[in-house]
């Protein structure tokens, strides 16, 4: 059930690489144990984190959580439309980019999870 | 021998009659008290020896006692000021509000259906703040003015430091004309976070390395100046701007919010809350939009019920310590709610023309003293002012001599004399002080000075405020005593407090508020004193104090008492800071780490963070004890930095652990302190204490274990115990001594901030007496392992200790009932439930996710822990038929509660159970149902769609008349 064309960290982000850029995101797992989200604070185009930083904050009626960057990079866009609307991250937490990041070590992708070892993690 | 018709306050107190007692001791199986607590209290922990307490007075000898205590006291006209002032309460919110259980007894109103009537109250609050203060939103209160400002500087420190780079030092620049007791609670919050307080003339102060400042306007000696240029000043340098004020004076003064304030907070109390020698009063904070995320303590806010009427909930509570723990916005949980909502009745009670004449007609009354004293020859200093005059060029011995025969109390200060007028002021009064300053002087009395209304106001017109406030049709309906008791009634009616039904929170200990523990907090000669008074005049309150400590050291078992703290989680910090301030003066200021099991309440990592420590967990066993493995490997990891233990006792799963004095013992054999945080203490009273288990400092909740009523939400009073060696750093005072002789910086404004409401837990305390309150401790266990006995067949008992039994409280667990492949029922189902049944739902989800923490208290009969019980039997077997296939999987009496009077009484129904299943599903509710009045609110929708003020205009009808 997890789509097979992106990568996943074992705090439940989920990557899309396309090159030298990346979309980040959190998964349906993620979404389901936070429950109905409410509010997303994102950081601004142009600051760079590294992998393993917190890059913004997720909160839900019940929960709170911190969002960690899946590798090293810039912010290069910010999904504008899904602080407006974060509640599309419960209906389609796949389709639901927070981020893009220009990536600065590609050599970190590789230990990035894939579909099957992500499934294995939440099971 | 006492000799009383009456029956003892034990009898009253406590609920189950002997009767009772042998028929839930039958059905427990166990055949006495006494083999119930052995089978449930550690041997090896267990005080023999009574307490030693003054024999218990019968009721109408304790009110008599007091009164004669009360006479000790001397009600002077205080005109010091500071953020104190006297005030009316008007009656009709007096008798209805301020005595009334149906508004002081209520819990926080975490379960926001059938919370409506204050949540409305509290809204009412919130656009009161936000209206004079000319903000964007306000909260709905803060524990007092000192810690309010302190919550701006911590706000500010966390908003500005996403900013900043790492390792730059934080400086917080502060006005020294800030009253002396908010600066004196700000050093002690600023020195453990790092952050370097800079005071001074504001317009001098250095603002190039600085993330924030504070002001005040008007400002400690009464003078008020336009503060534009310092804040667009302060804002080109990229600080931020809180600004104290005074609700009074915005009514005639410009906002602090017009002039691009960050965030304005105070005191409302002049707001119709009795002075009470210091508290409680609800404090204010408002902010900007931007920042409501950041914002400290509490917020109600609007949404819409499962039928798309409007309702209100406490929003946003995911920055609270209950979910954020160390990350949490700030370590509060207690809030000021019955204060907030005098102020708030107070404020529809007048209206905004009303306000605005009280307001002028305090400045009016200034004036006229001014006016009086200049003619005497003297100088009054304040250019600009509301209320306040600063008088030079008079004898202040001589003032004082005159004044004390007059029983008038002025501010001496920095070589003046300061004059606050109030509410209260009449023109016999300014008589009285004009004759003061003419006697000092060696002349004759003077003719009184006559007030003017219509005299040019001493404000310059460019402050003099212009905009609207208070236009809301709540602000300007309920001017007559009759339609203001009606609102209050409407509104009370909505909600359940202990005058309805029990309240079986869990850690909450909702027992009896009894009316004469009440009654004395209202009577003058407590309620109307100023907290800077002159000592000697507060003979009475020193004696309740000085019994009140000396009772609680023998309760816990260790040395000395500070009654300073306002909170239980203000407790917890000045209790750790207390600990900091011991170790450093060892030579081991290095210790900084505190371990903190993962069973503790969440105030308790929030606290140790707020004290500059680090936070190491503990772990806990399946059973919910502490792993004994874990702390000696942690204790040992951090050997050299190792500051504290903070455990609960009983432990927040409601058990006595066995081996609590091995865990304290490897704490202290690591050079560690122990914390024991107090609010299971009603389990401990009489029959063991914190000392011991071994504990070195503790906090007591007035309001759970002592009698204080939770108002609905506050207020609170978390009182600190100590051993002997750290008795020295008890908190001190910046205006009046307290506290130890190396004091920690004073954690509240006032010294004993919530003075008042002392009187309660005293009054408990010499009315039950060492058996009464020892009895008490019996019969909460009593009761607890009763509702266990009856209900442990239908629900699993997540803990219990190795004799099967519970201490005061216990949890259930309805995790098994999501299982399925439906979406089965959870906990909040329960709890919407219950309010059909006329009954507030237990904790929810604390200490374990998906489980109901039940807290019965002595206080509660048999026979409404029966009722209780037969509630939630009934409810386990419309569970059964939801799991079972024979109820619909969502279209149940579950998913569907709580059900509204106009739902049940609709013309359509479609529902597939009976209307009398959904709103009578037993005989005994049909005595006196409750209908709850909204139906399950939206959480998600409020917090997407945040609107934290009363609901527009036009909605408004509808409103008032939802029955």
């Amino acid at each position: 059930m997890y789509p097979s064309d992106l990568n996943y960290t074992p705090n439940h982000e989920w990557i899309r690489i396309n090159g030298g850029d990346a979309q980040v995101g959190i998964t349906d797992y993620a979404q389901k144990q936070l429950g109905d989200v409410v509010y997303l604070e994102l950081p601004d185009v142009g600051r760079s984190f590294k992998k393993g930083d917190v890059f913004g904050t997720i909160e839900s009626v019940k929960a709170v959580s911190e969002l960690y960057s899946p590798v090293t990079g810039v912010v290069t866009e910010v999904n504008a439309g899904l602080v407006t609307k974060p509640e599309k991250i419960n209906t389609d937490p796949h389709g639901s980019w927070m981020i893009a990041l220009r990536i600065a070590d590609q050599g970190e992708t590789s230990d990035l999870l894939d579909a099957a070892q992500y499934t294995d993690l939440t099971k | 021998m006492t000799f009383d018709t009456q029956g003892s306050f034990q009898t009253r107190h406590i609920g189950p009659d002997t009767a009772e007692r042998d028929e839930m001791l039958r059905a427990i199986g166990v055949a006495s008290i006494g083999a119930l607590i052995d089978q449930t209290i550690p041997p090896g922990i267990r005080s023999d020896e009574p307490l030693d307490l003054p024999e218990a007075d019968s009721e109408h000898g304790y009110l008599r006692r007091l009164s004669s205590i009360a006479a000790r006291n001397t009600v002077a006209r205080s005109y010091i000021g500071m953020g104190y002032y006297d005030c009316v309460t008007p009656s009709v919110v007096l008798r209805n509000v301020f005595e009334n259980p149906g508004w002081y007894t209520p819990y926080t109103p975490y379960q926001a259906e059938i919370s409506q009537g204050r949540l409305e109250s509290l809204l009412n609050f919130q656009t009161l703040v936000k209206d004079l203060t000319g903000m964007d939103i306000a909260t709905a209160s803060l524990l007092d003015e000192g810690t309010a400002a302190a919550e701006a500087m911590t706000m500010f420190h966390r908003v500005q430091s996403r900013k900043a780079p790492a390792g730059q030092e934080s400086v917080f620049l502060v006005s020294d004309r800030c009253f002396p007791q908010t600066i004196e609670v700000l050093r002690g919050r600023a020195e453990p976070l790092g952050i370097r307080l800079e005071i001074g003339d504001a317009t001098d102060l250095p603002m190039a390395d600085a993330f924030g400042l504070l002001l005040q306007y008007p400002d400690d000696r009464g003078a008020i100046s336009d503060l534009r240029p310092i804040i667009e000043k302060a804002h080109a340098a990229g600080l931020l701007v809180a600004v104290a004020s005074d609700l009074m004076a915005l009514t005639l003064a410009v906002p602090p919010g017009e002039m691009w304030a960050d965030v304005v907070l105070g005191n409302s109390q002049r707001c119709g809350v009795p002075l009470g020698y210091g508290g409680p009063h609800a404090a204010f904070f408002a902010t900007r939009d931007s920042f409501v995320r950041q914002a400290p303590g509490r917020i109600i806010g609007l949404s819409v019920d499962a039928r798309g009427r409007r309702a209100y909930r406490m929003a946003l509570q995911t920055r609270e310590q209950h979910i954020r723990r160390e990350k949490a916005t700030s370590n509060i949980c207690t809030a000021q709610a019955l204060l907030a909502n005098i102020a708030a009745m107070y404020a529809v009670f007048h209206g905004p023309k009303g306000l605005k004449a009280i307001a002028t007609r305090i400045h009016s009354t200034a004036q006229a003293v001014e006016q009086a004293l200049t003619g005497l020859g003297l100088r009054q200093l304040n250019a600009a002012y509301f209320d306040t005059l600063r008088i030079e060029g008079a004898d202040a011995a001589a003032v004082r001599a005159a004044a004390a025969v007059r029983a008038i109390n002025f501010r001496y200060a920095d070589g003046a004399i300061g004059i606050a007028i109030d509410e209260t002021t009449t023109e016999q009064d300014v008589a009285d002080i004009v004759d003061v300053f003419a006697e000092s002087l060696g002349g004759a009395p003077v003719p009184p000075p006559v007030i003017d209304t219509h005299a040019p106001k001493k404000l310059p017109p460019s402050l003099v405020r212009q905009s609207a406030y208070l236009t809301h049709p709540v602000f300007n309906t309920h001017h007559s005593e009759t339609q203001m008791m009606r609102y209050i009634r409407t509104l009370q009616s909505k909600d359940i407090g202990l005058d309805s039904s029990m309240i079986p929170l869990g850690s909450c200990t909702m027992k009896l508020n009894a009316a004469s523990e009440m009654i004395p907090v209202s009577w003058p000669a407590f309620s109307r004193m100023h907290p800077f008074a002159p000592p000697e005049q507060a003979e009475g309150y020193r004696q309740i104090f000085a019994e009140l400590e000396a009772a609680l050291c023998h309760i816990t078992g260790l040395a000395a008492v500070s009654l300073q703290p306002n909170s239980g989680a203000q407790g917890e910090f000045a209790g750790l800071m207390t600990i900091r301030a011991y170790q450093r003066d060892q030579g081991e200021g290095h210790r900084d780490v505190v371990l903190i099991p993962a069973s503790a309440h969440g105030t308790n990592p929030a606290s140790a963070t707020m004290a500059g420590m680090k936070v190491v967990v503990v772990a806990c066993d399946s059973n919910g004890y502490i792993v004994l493995d874990d702390l000696r490997a942690k204790a040992q990891a951090h050997h050299a930095s190792l500051s504290a233990l903070m455990v609960t006792y009983p432990s927040t799963y409601g058990v006595f652990e066995e081996d609590i004095r091995e865990l304290v013992g490897v704490v202290h054999e690591h050079g560690g302190q122990v914390y024991m945080d107090g609010a299971n203490m009603n389990a401990q009273v009489g029959l063991t204490s914190p000392a011991a288990i071994g504990a070195d400092v503790c906090h007591l909740n007035l309001h759970k274990t002592f009698a204080i009523p939770h108002g609905g939400g506050g207020p609170g009073m978390g009182p600190i115990a100590v051993a002997a060696h750290l008795a020295p750093y008890l908190p001190g005072h910046a205006v009046i001594p307290v506290g130890g002789g190396h004091a920690i910086p004073a954690v509240a404004a006032a010294p004993w901030s919530s003075a008042s409401i002392l009187l309660i837990s005293y009054g408990y305390i010499r009315m039950l007496g060492a058996d009464g309150m020892t009895n008490a401790t019996r019969y909460a266990i009593l009761n607890a392992n009763y509702l266990k006995a009856r209900l442990q067949g239908h629900y699993d008992v997540l803990y219990s200790n190795r004799n099967g039994r519970v201490a005061h409280e216990m949890i259930f667990d309805l995790r098994p009932f999501k299982r399925g492949a439906g979406p089965g029922v959870d906990e909040q189902d329960v709890a919407k439930r219950l309010m059909d049944y006329g009954f507030h739902a237990p904790t929810v989800s604390f200490p374990v996710a998906g489980t109901m923490m039940i807290e019965p208290t002595e206080s509660e009969s048999k026979a409404e822990l029966d009722r209780f019980c037969d509630a939630l039997i009934a409810i386990r077997a419309e569970i059964q038929a939801v799991l079972d296939g024979a109820a619909h999987p969502t279209d149940n009496v579950l998913k569907n509660a709580p059900h509204t009077a106009e739902e049940v009484s609709a013309d359509e129904w479609t529902h597939p159970y009976s209307r009398q299943q959904a709103a009578y599903p037993l005989p005994f509710v049909r005595g006196a149902k409750y209908w709850p009045p909204v139906a399950r609110i939206d959480n998600p929708h409020g917090d997407r769609n945040l609107i934290c003020a009363c609901p527009p205009t036009e909605d408004y009808e509808a409103l008032v008349t939802t029955p």
